[in-house]
């Protein structure tokens, strides 16, 4: 990692400020050093199932995607966000009607090609909701 | 796949709630296409605010997610031959090519194998047809029977 961490979270933010998806399913994220957390705030409209009052696995699916590519932006050196390969998400509990936190690493980050795990949860760390497996392409090109 | 015709009607009937009455799938504009046993279609309209990046204007992926979750567990559901909830255990996507901007998206799926508590699917995401895809799905979802599930819906009638 050449640029200083600083300069790096402030690209963050400018990028996810840019990102109007992040800003519409209401992404977070507090940024320690190279740490990220990511928080999804509770709200009425990412609701899946309103009889059990579950979240969407679409917004839990997206809330991962979004989390793994700000993890993977803020420890590279790219000048834009990685595109997605391909990703596995695992529902493993229910997720409630209460704010979703995740956290994502980045397992291995080649010239082309970077694999990242994630996982959310919500009011027990121990205890995930989803987690996510995905490949990015970095770079701009094709 | 279902075996009880008399089902997949009250199936139909209900289907649309799946996506109208879900409150995530309402907020990003999806609305189901058409409905055949074991096989669903849905649309997700292109919407500024889901927009992944704003130099592109380009969908975010996350969109197409929520698209091939929902309409796979659709197609559960049309597969079914009794009542029985779902619940996405997981979902793989490769995404072939970037979505166009300013259109539609159009996902299909089809849930081509069940057990009694599991249900396998895949799915297409595509603007016109499956000859020219944007991403791909495959998914498993855990089949739990409901207790005193009412055969009326209880949606007006």
């Amino acid at each position: 990692m050449s640029e200083d961490i600083l300069q790096r979270q402030k690209k963050l933010q400018d990028y996810l400020n840019r990102t109007p998806f992040a800003d519409f399913i209401g992404f977070k994220c507090e940024i320690m050093g190279d740490e990220m957390t990511a928080i999804l705030p509770f709200e009425e409209k990412i609701i899946g199932n309103p009889s059990i009052r579950a979240l969407h696995g679409g917004a839990t699916g997206a809330f991962l995607e979004l989390t793994a590519m700000a993890q993977l932006f803020l420890l590279s050196d790219e000048v834009s966000l990685a595109k997605p390969i391909n990703l596995t998400i695992d529902y493993l509990r229910q997720a409630k009607a209460e704010n979703l936190y995740a956290r994502a690493t980045v397992t291995k980050q080649g010239r082309r090609i970077a694999n990242v795990h994630a996982e959310a949860w919500q009011s027990e760390r121990a205890r995930p909701v989803a987690t996510l497996s995905a490949h990015f392409l970095l770079g701009d090109g094709e | 796949m279902t075996e009880n015709p008399d089902f997949f009607d009250l199936i139909r009937q209900y289907a649309p709630n799946i996506i109208n009455k879900v409150p995530y799938a309402n907020t990003l504009g999806f609305e189901l296409v058409d409905l055949e046993p074991g096989k669903a279609v849905a649309r997700a309209p292109y919407k500024p605010e889901t927009i992944g990046d704003i130099e592109t204007g380009i969908i975010h992926g996350g969109v197409v997610t929520a698209l091939l979750d929902n309409v796979s567990g659709v197609s559960v559901i049309a597969a079914l031959s009794e009542m029985k909830s779902t619940a996405t255990l997981d979902l793989r996507i490769d995404y072939m090519r970037p979505a166009e901007v300013g259109r539609d998206i159009i996902a299909e799926a089809e849930c081509y194998h069940m057990t009694r508590t599991v249900a396998f699917t895949r799915a297409w995401a595509y603007h016109e047809s499956r000859d020219r895809v944007i991403a791909t799905a495959s998914g498993s979802f855990a089949l739990n029977t409901i207790k005193g599930f009412p055969t009326n819906t209880g949606e007006g009638s």
